[in-house]
């Protein structure tokens, strides 16, 4: 009775890999239970499989001692499993009450009680803390209020299992804490919590029990009491990891990139940035951190001249770059690792040799009197696949049917290869495993040591802190502070990524000798 | 535990380059596929309505390629076809819905007429390249004009084009009743070209006129153009991922425009080409449904141009054929285009083919997995 689920044998395979390779696993009544492991491990897989969106191979669920089948969400929820996804499945203009009631049957159907309904998610968010108002209109919540909206929903069908993919991944410190709070509350009143993450350290402080994935395995299961980080890390990834790069000592050179003052508006018509200023000389990595949303995409638009600039000035080595002319940004040597790399890196119908000339293609060697030179593009297709160990079975192969590393590894080529001054990279290690980000940093760090300025965009602190040389935190389109690597605070750049805590006047401190 | 990983990958990649052959395969065969099923559901209704199948076939393929004349006159149906296929072509791989092909289709007739019609005296050499060009500027400006809206402004090209079309078909109609018509004015037509406008039959003793050559030529220059040239490769870019395309710094609006260009002045010789090779005058609705049959003939040409001549070609036979079908076994001419309809609905269908390969891919995957 004890064991509220067991999962026995999962089986699940895709094309070329196989996501779960026999996993057996049970989780308590009334615990928190961590599924650990790196991107590509199978744990969002498994608990696809266990919420009915994925079927199995082979393997069986047992809730409760008893067999069941899951075939749909549908059926997951009627046993009692709720789920709430990385990426939250909301409709913004409805209220928080119409969401949470969106495809349940009404006690007076066809009509809507939206009254009755919105009495019960009062009483759901006074009995676990979840501070939300059911009338107001999910976009004007924050990404933390949109979430708890998530597990009112799933509280709402009377789950007594929760899944959380990945919750802490858009929230900043203070509404992770909000949400440990939640968990902690749920888990009192006799709900069981299942916590999909990579995160060390928030699996040590919110989890009773952990699972750590590797490949598509268990590697074990262990008691959070009886275990560590790095023992955990080591079980992860099969290895030691060295989360400190070594770094060339470099002295800034001149600058490359200054944006001065800079504002903009998003796609929406809002301010998204707000008087920016920043600089990137040669030779250093300027890391921006922040939640994601917080105006990066906005401002790797206006660097690229994607983007109208209302106020202010952007130089790129010194010249005023104009907007609507990324061309000429481009060809006076600017690299972009774009955030997005199925909607602004790649072209997935196009193969591989078309892919690495979306750059240059207008030039030589690609291109001669007006026509393609085809022996030039295969030989230098060729060389970039030995040069950035791409597999791929041939040049010919279309970009959309590579793996995610691969396809990573086309665009880092290509943007490389130009032997750019300065690199724009927005999350370049967005989705890739603890290999090929470590493949990524490292190329980062090599064309940092050839001199080239980096602006390193990224929502991983950790990303940010292991390679970049100086920082600035940017939340709703400002910068809050700007600090060396070297002696950044942990807590001041939380506070500073919540909006909490500004530099005044954005001083820097002395870089330590 | 690294022997497992290579192994994986070597997997992954026998798997991509299945994929790779399968997908190739399959640009040919599929087509070819719908073109069979259009066949057979269309003999299904043939049935229906009392006549043999096979006789109607028959008479169709007697009809479309019986003797040289009506091999001819296929060809010469294939002609507007394939140009203002090739439109379609250009204007869809460069992500723009071109429906307005009809309607570029009548501005390049009456443009090429009145070029063919108002100068005189000019030798053939002269005056045939200047109508045929007078056809494309026309249907260009038409067609550009909604590319200028939609790369500048936004506009939706889809419902630009199919409202243009209306505005350029009845302006052909009043122009044929009133400024063009031929006098004294008994019927709606402009009067003839002149001799040296006319594009010359390029096989004897048959209708069949050299805008075949035309059609053939550009098909392949836009081969040339959209996979072997950078500006071929940006259209493409454009249409296949416009975010990819604005990173790369291509000028996205240039681009879109241009294209609109090139698609609307191709249908556009597709009416001229009609004009100066085969009327030899302006008629109200001369060139009926050509448009919109050019978007079927793109679609199972695979928005290739050599796939355009074939299936233009293909749709060419079924539009000569239509009539000999009635005459010999008395079928309605108006079930060739229930079998045009079937056809390019099994075409049209073919989309949910297109993850066949990757489903195959996969299948195959499993078997060797177990």
């Amino acid at each position: 009775m004890e064991n509220t689920i067991r999962l026995e044998n999962i089986v699940k395979h895709f094309p070329g890999v196989c996501a779960n390779d026999h996993i057996s696993l049970t989780i308590k009544k009334g615990e928190v239970h961590a599924l650990l492991g790196e991107n590509g491990a199978g744990k969002t897989t498994l608990m696809n499989v266990l919420y009915g969106l994925l079927c199995p191979d082979f393997g069986q669920i047992f809730l409760n001692g008893e067999a069941v089948e899951i075939r749909s969400p549908k059926e997951a929820i009627e046993h009692g499993i709720g789920m709430v996804h990385q990426h939250f499945m909301l409709i913004p203009v409805f209220t928080v009450t119409e969401n949470v009631v969106l495809g349940e049957d009404m006690p007076r159907e066809p009509l809507l009680d939206i009254q009755q309904a919105e009495q019960r998610v009062k009483e759901i968010s006074h009995t676990y803390g979840l501070d939300v108002d059911p009338k107001s209109k999910v976009w004007h919540l924050s990404v933390g209020a949109q979430q708890r909206v998530e597990i009112i929903k799933a509280l709402y069908r009377n789950a007594k299992i929760l899944i959380l993919d990945e919750p802490t991944a858009v929230l900043t410190p203070s509404e992770v804490d909000i949400l440990f709070k939640v968990l902690r509350k749920l888990v009192e009143e006799g709900l069981t919590v299942i916590f999909i993450s990579h995160k060390l350290q928030e699996v040590m402080e919110i989890c009773d029990r952990v699972t750590v994935l590797r490949n598509g395995r268990v590697v074990d299961t262990v008691e959070t009491s009886e275990t560590n980080q790095s023992e955990l890390a080591r079980m992860m990834v099969g290895r030691e990891v060295f989360l400190q790069f070594d770094k060339e000592k470099m002295t800034a050179g001149e600058k490359v990139l200054e944006v001065k003052g800079v504002s903009a508006l998003s796609d929406r018509g809002v301010a998204a940035l707000q008087n920016i200023s920043l600089d990137v000389h040669c030779g250093e990595i300027v890391g921006i951190a922040g939640v994601d949303g917080n105006g990066q995409c906005e401002l790797v638009d206006a660097i690229m001249g994607l983007r109208k600039i209302d106020r202010g000035s952007i130089l790129i080595k010194g010249k005023k770059i104009k907007e609507n002319n990324t061309r000429e940004i481009i060809q006076r040597g600017v690299s972009c690792i774009p955030f997005d790399r199925h909607a602004e890196g790649l072209v997935k119908s196009f193969s591989l040799s078309e892919v690495l000339m979306l750059k240059e293609w207008n030039n030589l060697p690609f291109t001669r009197h007006y026509l393609f030179d085809f022996n030039a593009i295969r030989s230098f297709s060729e060389g970039m696949v030995r040069e950035y160990d791409i597999r791929a079975p041939g040049i010919e192969v279309k970009t959309g049917n590579l793996s995610g590393g691969n396809q990573q590894k086309v665009v880092l080529a290509r943007e490389l290869s130009r032997k750019p001054d300065l690199i724009i990279a927005g999350q370049p290690t967005r989705g890739l495993d603890v290999g090929a980000t470590e493949y990524v940093r490292q190329r980062l760090l090599a064309e940092r040591a050839r001199g080239a300025g980096i602006l390193l965009i990224s929502t991983e602190l950790e990303e940010i802190l292991s390679i970049s040389d100086r920082l600035l935190v940017i939340y709703e389109g400002q910068i809050m502070g700007e600090m060396f690597t070297a002696n950044a605070d942990l807590h001041d750049i939380g506070l500073m990524m919540a909006g909490v805590k500004r530099q005044p006047d954005g001083q820097i401190k002395e870089m330590p000798v | 535990m690294a022997q497992k990983n290579g192994e994986a990958l070597t997997d992954l990649m026998q798997s991509e380059r299945f994929l790779h052959r399968f997908e190739r395969i399959f640009s040919v065969a599929v087509p070819v596929l719908a073109v069979i099923a259009g066949l057979l559901t269309a003999g299904v209704l043939i049935a229906i309505v009392g006549a043999s199948p096979l006789e109607a076939y028959k008479a169709l393929f007697q009809g479309a390629f019986g003797s040289p004349y009506e091999t001819a006159t296929s060809l010469n149906r294939a002609i507007p076809l394939i140009l203002a296929g090739l439109g379609v072509t250009v204007a869809f791989r460069c992500g723009l819905w071109n429906i307005g092909g009809e309607g570029q289709i009548y501005i390049g007739g009456m443009f090429a007429s009145a070029v063919g019609i108002y100068l005189v005296g000019l030798p053939l050499w002269i005056h045939l390249p200047l109508a045929l060009l007078g056809g494309f500027v026309g249907g260009a400006l038409y067609g550009g004009f909604a590319g200028y809206l939609k790369a500048k402004h936004g506009i939706n090209e889809i419902i630009t084009t199919i409202m243009m079309n209306y505005i350029a078909i009845y302006l052909v109609g009043i122009m044929v009743k009133g400024p063009m018509q031929e006098p004294p004015g008994y019927f709606p037509q402009s009067p003839q070209i002149q001799p040296g406008a006319i594009l010359p039959i390029i096989w004897e003793e048959t209708r069949l006129h050299g805008g075949l050559i035309l059609a053939l030529a550009l098909a392949l220059l836009f081969y040339v153009v959209l996979w072997k040239t950078p500006f071929g490769y940006e259209i493409r870019t454009i249409g296949s991922n416009i975010g990819a395309a604005r990173h790369a710094g291509m000028k996205v609006a240039r681009v879109q425009i241009t294209a609109m260009l090139i698609s609307g002045g191709l249908a556009g010789l597709a009416g001229a080409s009609e004009i100066l090779g085969a009327q030899y005058r302006l008629r109200d609705f001369f060139l009926p449904n050509y448009g919109y049959d050019s978007i079927a003939v793109a679609l199972l040409g695979q928005l290739n141009p050599i796939g355009v001549v074939i299936s233009g070609i293909l749709f060419g036979a079924l539009r000569a054929g239509a009539g000999t079908m009635q005459r010999t076994i008395m079928l309605p001419s108006s079930m060739v285009f229930v079998v045009q309809g079937t056809v390019i609905l099994f075409v049209v269908g073919t989309a949910i083919l297109a993850n066949l390969p990757k489903y195959l891919a996969k299948r195959r995957e499993a078997a060797h997995g177990n």
